[in-house]
């Protein structure tokens, strides 16, 4: 990386930058001298409850939330816990249903659940990602089910026909919990129209703050809390609200719906751009996830005879940051090497396990540009050449075409 | 941020530039080890003259502790007499790369078996030759 270069962050899956609006409302939150929401005797208290009604309301907006509420929560992985055992403390017949390819929030739960006695189920996908329809119908015409897929895969980029999944999913009377933590700005979402019963956001991945998330329940959904104590969100969630945080989030939210479509035709552009730019560009890659249906911005692959890590690294040095499906990187810091296991996103696509090793994610967001992604381009075939150079794999290759040929 | 690294400078300057990489013309032995299906394949090339290793190469296909641990063993054999060569473990390697994370300590175990795996392969060719 040259000097005075700025980085490139096409890491925008696994968290965003806050806008400045939101960073801006945060501190203004922070310095209000607000008061505990919960104190509705005075005025710095209502000041407070004010905050998060306006921020539940641009929440509520960008995701259609009419025929329901929303919960915040401290992100995510909570609002999957939330949504999945809390519903299903409050529905005891209930079956648990996923395609394997969710969060972790989702597959490490359902293990927990599994243990209590919950029958969980697996929804198969296709090669791509693709929820089976079918599948979904036969497991969920069985038993009632809570059926959990988020709308859009962030390591394979894959994004689902939710009006499709809900239909089915109303038809046999499941109730459906969508994951939208990828997926929020970049994918139209109405919950009240798509007829979602859960669904969760996350602050940080909309360029929002890290540490708030939130919990849409529609009205004709119970769902039990996992925290008890005060009456803060419904019961549902007690504890004093994030107030800050959860202000920084609303304005996410906004500012998320007023721009969704120019974003998405943005970095739908830039992503056209680098996905054709990397099959012309760089031998030996495997696109993986759909093609078509897929989030904007986001491109997913894999090289053969070269390995992730390595070309994670040589992208760092070359000031490009991107994220691998490879645990090999990700739990780089894990106590040993039985902390190393293939990506099981990658895996349940069936890609074989040394390539699950070796997978990159580039994910842009609404702040990268176009001149970015052209020295990504410039970068990609250099650095793949370089380490192909130095892989055995690569020359057994070139040695059996060789003989091949010859 | 640089602190929080997993990889120390030493690391990062073999992975960086890796010295001897390359395939060796006529060398006196090779070792492989590992395969793509493991996630991890080292070859080492050296040649050998009077019980001496004055050459060694090598080529990898790995994360970046597996390029770095290669490269430094390369370092390690060069110039070194054959009986003093068979004595380098996986620590020495790893150590001599200022340590690998808990969960890197394997690649310096392949850097020790590819040095194993050149080896046998000099006795089989001393048996068949």
């Amino acid at each position: 990386m040259k000097k005075g270069e700025q980085f490139i962050f096409f890491d925008n899956i696994n968290t965003t930058f806050p806008d400045p609006e939101v960073v801006d409302i945060i501190n203004k939150t922070l310095t209000a001298r607000l008061g505990n929401p919960s104190s509705h005797v005075h005025s710095a208290g209502i000041a407070a409850a004010a905050v998060i009604d306006t921020a539940r309301e641009k929440v509520s907006s960008l995701i259609g939330a009419g025929n329901g509420t929303i919960t915040f929560t401290s992100g995510a992985t909570e609002s999957n816990n939330l949504a999945i055992s809390g519903f299903l403390r409050a529905n005891s017949r209930f079956q648990f249903a996923f395609p394997p390819v969710e969060h972790f929030s989702v597959i490490n739960q359902a293990f927990e659940l599994r243990k209590s006695g919950v029958k969980v189920r697996n929804i198969e996908i296709d090669s791509t990602g693709i929820v089976d329809l079918n599948c979904l119908e036969r497991t969920i015409s069985e038993q009632r089910t809570l059926v959990s897929i988020a709308f859009a895969n962030p390591e394979i980029g894959t994004t689902q026909d939710m009006p499709a999944i809900s239909e089915i999913c109303r038809q046999h009377g499941a109730v459906l919990h969508c994951d939208c933590t990828a997926a929020a700005g970049l994918m139209e979402i109405n919950a009240s129209e798509m007829g979602i019963g859960l669904l969760t956001l996350s602050g940080h991945n909309l360029y929002g703050p890290a540490g708030v998330g939130a919990l849409f329940i529609a009205d004709d959904v119970k769902i039990a809390p996992l925290f008890f104590g005060g009456n803060q969100e419904g019961g549902l969630r007690p504890g004093m609200e994030n107030v800050p945080g959860i202000a920084g989030m609303g304005e996410a939210c906004r500012i998320a719906k007023d721009g969704i479509e120019s974003y998405r035709d943005y970095l739908r552009k830039l992503g056209r751009k680098l996905w054709d730019g990397l099959a012309d560009s760089v031998r030996f890659l495997h696109f993986t996830g759909h093609e078509e249906k897929r989030l904007p911005g986001h491109v997913s692959f894999w090289v053969e005879h070269v390995e992730g890590e390595s070309l994670l690294l040589l992208l760092n040095m070359n000031g490009i940051m991107a994220s691998s499906g490879s645990a090999c990187s990700s739990n780089l810091k894990g106590k040993d090497e039985s902390e190393l296991v293939a990506s099981h996103v990658l895996t349940a696509v069936g890609v074989p396990t040394y390539i699950c090793a070796g997978s990159i994610t580039f994910s842009m967001g609404k702040n990268n540009t176009e001149e970015e992604v052209d020295r990504v381009l410039e970068t990609m075939p250099r650095i793949v050449e370089r380490l192909l150079e130095m892989s055995p794999s690569y020359e057994d290759y070139k040695k059996g075409k060789e003989t091949h040929h010859g | 941020m640089d602190k929080q690294f997993p990889y120390s400078d030493l690391v990062m300057d073999h992975f960086a530039n890796p010295r001897n990489m390359g395939e060796m013309k006529d060398p006196s032995c090779v070792g492989d080890v590992g395969n793509p299906a493991c996630g991890d394949m080292m070859r080492l090339y050296l040649k050998i003259e009077n019980g001496v290793i004055v050459d060694a190469k090598f080529k990898t296909f790995g994360c970046g502790a597996a390029i770095a641990s290669s490269s430094i063993l390369t370092e390690m054999l060069k110039g070194k007499k054959l009986e003093d060569a068979m004595n380098i473990s996986n620590k020495a390697v790893a150590e001599a790369l200022g340590g690998l994370p808990a969960a890197k300590i394997h690649c310096s175990v392949l850097a020790e078996d590819a040095l194993r795996s050149a080896l046998e392969d000099l006795e089989r060719r001393k048996s068949q030759g």
